[in-house]
């Protein structure tokens, strides 16, 4: 079989990625656009990030972003790491397929069902909504992608590594935090930079859940875009995109690093058995 | 055996292993009430309160079942139990046009996705190993980037006087600008736009996974490669066409921001029409209706699509 | 019989048949153990008592439950009836973590995140052992599995058999009273399998430890154990030494189970002295099989015949042999150091296998393809199972 790339497929990928990537591209250039009209290049100006950090309102949506990431971010790792041992390890329980169904289901839920029911039952119960509801909104749905993210990584698990410590005297308690959580650590600190991306990428779900006071910075940015295209926003968008952007490059860098490295030294140990 | 009468001291399957009963239990309980309380419930709330009166006040319906009053509460929520707000649903044509026109949308925007994203998972799983991680990266980054950013790009690109305009008219293509930003057209882009890595993922998983040695055992046996595509690839393939047409469709119905930035006034999409009833007409009983309706027309996909998901579980673990 | 085997062995293991002394406390008891999991009974009544210092090998195809009756000793499973006593006390109910046994699992289970003297140091720190001790203990077993100089490697910078060796070490390091191997060689290749093999015996001469191996290869069970028990279906059809476990199979499944035999379905047609009298509708042909003359004329019976100790020649056998088939050579498969003839009976679809040692360096066979051959052997070198 042929090796390597034909014709077509270079022209499909090339075609993906720039479809990809241009849009994103573009609003990124216009950022730096001296001019105000969006589609006339002005000259390069950083004019618009500088009239950012003067923006009160921008900044403190974007503090409360921020809170509410870190503490749904690290909420949901617990709970939906919580969920993927119950998915992979707990066998078969009165309530399996509801759980399961619950897991997934959010993943592809249309937002506005899942945030008008959250507000619905905020109000029921009587909550205020604000800061409390959004975190609690956020927890939620982005517990689930965790509970995705660190089950695959446990249905590949070896068990017998657990019953090797098991039968070596340790406990299941203690082997639990010796064995099976470091072991696992990468998926969840994947699992927890997805739910951080998530909480402070979501716009529907805060509108409804959130209350006076706690504006995210995509609502900010929403209530914006609505009266047209400003190279403000493209300038906040394009933060946020350097920053996701960084954080998963060096994020995938790392694993594949550690990768290399492992390969390298199986290789090496296999030439000099 | 020795002493028949041993007391039967076995304890539970997999004893060893596991945390005690109880800890079980607890470790379940956990995840299991905090969706059952925050994922589950609310639809039972919806579903109440889509059969309530509107009012104007705060919160805007009247509770018909008042659970306070214990079973007497319930009875009269029995008699009183009405359903105008879905009676309003199907004589107001706004609605039922919002439906279809969801279905119709989601149901195009799906298959746009198909046929770009086929190509490019191919392209992917061909490409030389090395480059693989890189390309799975590329694919999946845009997909950490804010939908809304991503919808927001396209605004700039596809106005009246935006940079598709500016290029085309630019090279002559065009003599007028083309009116694409909000019509049906621009949902489309967004849509095929925004979801496409959720289309490729899936795709690239089981093109990869395919056996190159099987493509090469049809050309041995006399297959020429495009009949072998047909016959082998894409057959092989399904799983993931069918997982990724789930994850984009779904979401899809539903879908907010897109419509809603791209697509104007006259794009009607079910999610908005929800938004704009509860955010705009305040109108709680009516956007829960719809609400209601939304879900009865996902619960089959979702289900298709958990048991999809549930059954990769049971077969890896 | 069992001194016949034993001939073959070493000085210090003629003595060692503690099985065979009545008086003999074992260590470690299977008292009727049965395990289902679900409808399947996956362990079914075994009883099997192993004693102090003993190399004992559990041997059956997979699924045959060998390795649940291995992980029921380590507590990973739990006796669905039954009872597994190890010296003298009743391990129902005791955790894994609690048991004075340790395992050697079958993919190492080397902990990847810990470096070789880590993995070897854990179940010793498990016990609250000071951190003096557990150094020098590390010391020593790195030193025992010669791997000296690998103690700050991670698994993965270790080729397949430095892993293995690993692997051993850390299930040594606490002393267990048993040790347990899951298939322990079954990820090496043949070569390396077969020196560890021999290495694992002396280790265990050395440590003066019971071990117990789980095995789906044969020739493995035979070289390291002292008995072995083979399993099928649950069941535990022959626990024997490997010398008897060869020669005196006890059913027909044991038979065909370790090494080649052919099998002749036969029926008793008398009895004389020493011996009985069969006929085989199969070949067509009359035996005499030594041993128990004590088979009734007409039942079915079958008998096993090892390929070895069978003679061939295109020559017509000495006019007192017994046991002669004619037949044609059918295929020839050269070993080297054997050479297997398939020679099919006249008159019949049997196919014998025979097999000849090549003690001489010449490629020249004195039987080739489609000659025409006889095929017999000695009455005491078959051996008579129920059918």
């Amino acid at each position: 079989m042929r090796k390597g790339l034909s014709g077509v497929n270079i022209v499909a990928l090339t075609f993906g990625f720039a479809f990809l990537y241009l849009p994103i591209l573009l609003l990124v250039i216009y950022s730096f656009n001296a001019s105000q009209l969006v589609t006339v290049w002005g000259g390069f100006s950083t004019r618009w990030y500088v009239s950012l950090f003067h923006n009160e309102q921008l900044l403190e949506a974007a503090w409360v972003t921020i809170r509410v990431g870190l503490l749904s971010a690290t909420v949901a790792t617990v709970l939906g790491t919580l969920a993927a041992i119950t998915l992979v390890r707990m066998g078969r329980f009165p309530g399996r397929t509801l759980f399961s169904g619950m897991v997934y289901a959010p993943l592809v839920m249309p937002e506005v069902i899942t945030g008008l029911s959250m507000l619905l039952l905020f109000v029921a119960i009587g909550l205020d909504r604000g800061f409390i509801t959004l975190a609690l909104a956020h927890i939620t749905f982005s517990m689930c992608f965790v509970a995705v993210v660190v089950q695959s990584r446990l249905i590949s698990f070896d068990r017998s590594l657990e019953e090797a410590a098991l039968d070596l005297g340790c406990t299941p308690f203690k082997t639990f935090f010796v064995i099976t959580l470091p072991i696992i650590l990468p998926a969840i600190v994947s699992g927890w930079m997805l739910a951080f991306t998530l909480s402070i990428d979501d716009l529907v779900i805060s509108q409804f859940t959130t209350g006076p006071g706690a504006t995210t910075l995509p609502m900010r940015i929403y209530s914006s875009v609505r009266l047209g295209v400003k190279p403000e926003i493209n300038a906040v968008c394009t933060i946020l995109i350097a920053i996701v952007t960084t954080g998963v490059i060096i994020a995938s860098i790392a694993t594949k690093r550690a990768e290399n490295e492992r390969m390298k030294a199986e290789r090496a140990a296999a030439a000099g058995r | 055996m020795t002493d028949a009468a041993a007391p039967d001291a076995s304890p539970p399957a997999r004893a060893a292993a596991a945390p005690g009963r109880w800890k079980r239990w607890l470790l379940i309980a956990i995840p299991y009430c905090w969706l059952l309380a925050l994922f589950l419930a609310p639809f039972f709330i919806v579903l109440k309160i889509s059969v309530s009166d509107t009012v104007i006040a705060q919160p805007p319906y009247e509770p018909v079942l008042d659970l306070s009053q214990g079973w007497q509460g319930i009875k009269d929520w029995w008699s009183a139990l009405d359903l105008e707000n879905y009676s309003a649903l199907f004589d107001d044509e706004l609605y039922l046009a919002s439906y279809l026109s969801s279905l119709k949308i989601a149901t195009i925007s799906t298959l746009l996705t198909l046929a770009i994203a086929y190509p490019m998972a191919y392209g992917m799983a061909r490409a030389p190993k090395s480059i693989r991680p890189t390309l799975l990266m590329a694919v999946i980054l845009p997909f950490w980037t804010s939908l809304l950013i991503r919808v927001y790009a396209w605004i700039g690109i596809l106005n009246p006087d935006g940079l598709l305009n500016a290029f085309l008219l630019w090279a002559r293509v065009i003599n007028e600008p083309l009116y694409i930003m909000n019509t049906e057209t621009a949902v489309y882009i967004g849509i095929v736009y925004s979801y496409l890595p959720f289309m490729v993922l899936p795709l690239y998983a089981s093109l990869e996974k395919l056996d190159e040695t099987l493509l090469e055992a049809a050309a041995d046996l006399g297959c020429p490669p495009w009949k072998a595509f047909w016959k082998i690839t894409v057959p092989l393939s399904l799983p993931g066409v069918i997982a990724g047409c789930f994850l984009v469709f779904i979401p899809a119905v539903g879908e907010f921001v897109i419509p809603d930035l791209l697509g104007g006034s006259e794009t009607l999409m079910i999610g908005k029409t929800l938004y704009n009833e509860f955010f705009l007409n305040r109108d709680w009983p009516v956007s829960s209706a719809i609400a209601v309706l939304l879900l009865l027309v996902l619960v089959v996909p979702i289900a298709i699509y958990n048991n999809i998901q549930a059954r990769e579980i049971g077969d890896k673990a | 019989m069992a001194k016949a085997a034993q001939k073959a062995l070493g000085p210090i293991r003629r003595s060692f048949a503690p099985w065979l002394d009545p008086s003999a406390v074992p260590l470690i008891r299977f008292e009727n153990v049965v395990k289902r999991f679900g409808d399947f009974v996956a362990v079914d009544n075994v009883s099997i008592d192993i004693h102090q210092r003993e190399f004992f090998a559990l041997l059956g195809p997979s699924g045959c439950g060998k390795t649940t009756l291995m992980r029921m000793l380590a507590g990973f499973e739990a006796p669905t009836s039954g009872r597994i006593t190890l010296a003298g006390k009743d391990l129902a109910g005791v955790p894994p973590y609690r048991r004075p046994v340790n395992m050697m699992f079958q993919s190492y289970a080397l902990f990847p995140h810990m470096t070789v003297a880590q993995n070897i140091a854990f179940g010793l720190k498990q016990d609250n052992i000071g951190k003096a001790e557990i150094e020098t203990r590390v010391k020593e077993m790195l030193r025992l599995v010669k791997l000296e100089a690998f103690g700050a490697r991670k698994p993965h910078q270790l080729s397949g058999g430095q892993r293995q060796r690993v692997a051993l070490a850390r299930s040594l390091a606490k002393r267990p009273k048993v040790l347990l191997l899951d298939e322990p060689l079954g990820a090496l290749d043949k070569k390396l399998r077969e020196e560890t093999q021999f290495e694992l015996m002396d280790l265990q001469q050395e440590l003066g430890l019971t071990f117990m191996i789980v095995t789906h290869d044969q020739e493995e069970a035979m070289v390291v154990a002292d008995r072995i028990a083979v399993m099928n279906h649950g069941k535990l059809v022959q626990v024997a030494t490997p010398g008897e476990i060869y020669e005196q199979p006890n059913c027909r499944y044991v038979a065909d189970f370790i090494g080649d035999i052919n099998i002749f379905d036969a029926t008793v047609t008398g009895a004389e002295v020493g011996g009985t009298r069969l006929k085989s509708a199969e070949v067509g042909a009359d035996f005499v099989a030594a041993g128990d003359a004590s088979a009734v004329a007409g039942t079915e019976v079958a008998l096993a015949i090892r390929p070895e100790k069978m003679r061939i020649s295109t020559e017509p056998p000495p006019a007192d042999a017994t046991n002669v088939l004619k037949g044609e050579v059918w295929d020839i498969a050269y070993l080297g150091d054997w050479t297997t003839l398939l020679v099919k009976v006249e008159g019949s679809e049997k196919i014998v296998r025979v097999s000849r040692a090549n003690m001489t360096r010449s490629e020249a066979r004195p039987i080739g393809w489609d000659d025409k051959v006889f095929v017999w052997f000695a009455p005491d070198a078959g051996i008579l199972l129920a059918a």
